[in-house]
């Protein structure tokens, strides 16, 4: 991969991160709860979704923030160091089945966004506020957040 | 009311535990997400970084069984939130602080606490917001990140 790294002079307030398209699926969801080691049946037993209220099964809030930081940390590169991060769930998230082994069926794809809001020097670091967010199919931010990372500077 | 038993959950803690972060485990991880960065795989790659080896993404703090919700502190607060008709309890988000990165290999100690109990009148009647604060330290005794999560409690 080694791409170009980013330098903190190469930002502006506003600057917008490159869009990282996701499809949650049965498959995905499967594999996040034995990577993660969350096996709450409320992402597996469509049931027990509908028993909590939300439905069926929903996308894991920590799959949605994992995204999130996958966005964040390709874009500042190996150089750069995430020094902060939140993130809300504020909607519910349904996956999309499996048509076969590997594929989903067609349906929604997540996109996860972020901008740049602020740009600052704080000591010896130089840093970047962001706001980020996954959006759903629809348009809305089911999981906005933030994130505060540190840049390489070419003043350095 | 069930929020002034809660609060005297306030300040419990759980015995600290040991999370192993093992290269394996950060690449089923990272496959999960779908986050192909090869400093989380490609030991050739990685050892040519600032790094010097194969680290974890932000967030993953190796594989343990023992997650938010097998946590003790929060196992006796959820049988509060439950028997009071609290039983709709969701994931509301997470916040950090970065201070080292992690390390394959890394040996990390997870300190689970209870930090704050609160009410908030939302569309669909009284949440119950509580949240958990865990410290990560690394084999050094170096804090290497604090997680503080939101678990939502709600009358089905």
């Amino acid at each position: 991969m080694a791409k170009e790294q980013i330098c903190w002079e190469d930002v502006e307030v506003g600057t917008e991160l490159p869009p990282l398209p996701k499809i949650a699926d049965s498959l995905m969801l499967v594999k996040w709860a034995g990577g993660s080691g969350d096996f709450n049946p409320h992402h597996y037993e469509d049931a027990f979704g509908k028993s909590q209220g939300t439905g069926g099964t929903i996308v894991h809030g920590l799959l949605k923030h994992a995204w999130l930081i996958q966005l964040v940390t390709n874009w500042m590169g190996d150089e750069g160091f995430m020094k902060k991060f939140s993130c809300q769930y504020r909607g519910i998230d349904h996956p999309r089945l499996m048509k076969t082994m590997n594929e989903p069926q067609d349906g929604e794809t997540w996109l996860c966004k972020g901008k740049v809001t602020n740009k600052y020097v704080d000591g010896d670091e130089h840093c970047l506020d962001l706001e980020i967010g996954v959006e759903n199919g629809e348009g809305g931010i089911t999981t906005p957040g933030t994130a505060t990372v540190v840049l390489p500077s070419r003043a350095k | 009311m069930v929020l002034e038993e809660l609060t005297q959950h306030i300040g419990k803690v759980d015995p600290p535990h040991v999370r192993e972060v093992e290269k394996g485990s950060i690449r089923r991880y990272a496959d999960a997400v779908g986050n192909d960065n090869p400093l989380y795989y490609d030991e050739e790659y990685a050892s040519k970084s600032r790094y010097g080896g194969i680290i974890a993404p932000p967030g993953f703090f190796g594989w343990s069984a023992k997650t938010i919700a097998s946590s003790e502190a929060i196992i006796g607060l959820m049988g509060v939130l439950i028997n009071a008709g609290y039983a709709g309890i969701l994931d509301g988000g997470i916040s950090y602080e970065f201070y080292l990165p992690v390390h394959a290999d890394d040996t990390l100690v997870a300190s689970p606490k209870v930090k704050d109990v609160t009410a908030k009148e939302g569309k669909s009647g009284t949440m119950i917001i509580c949240q958990f604060e865990t410290s990560y330290l690394n084999q050094n005794g170096d804090l290497v990140a604090k997680a503080t999560q939101h678990l939502i409690g709600r009358q089905l």
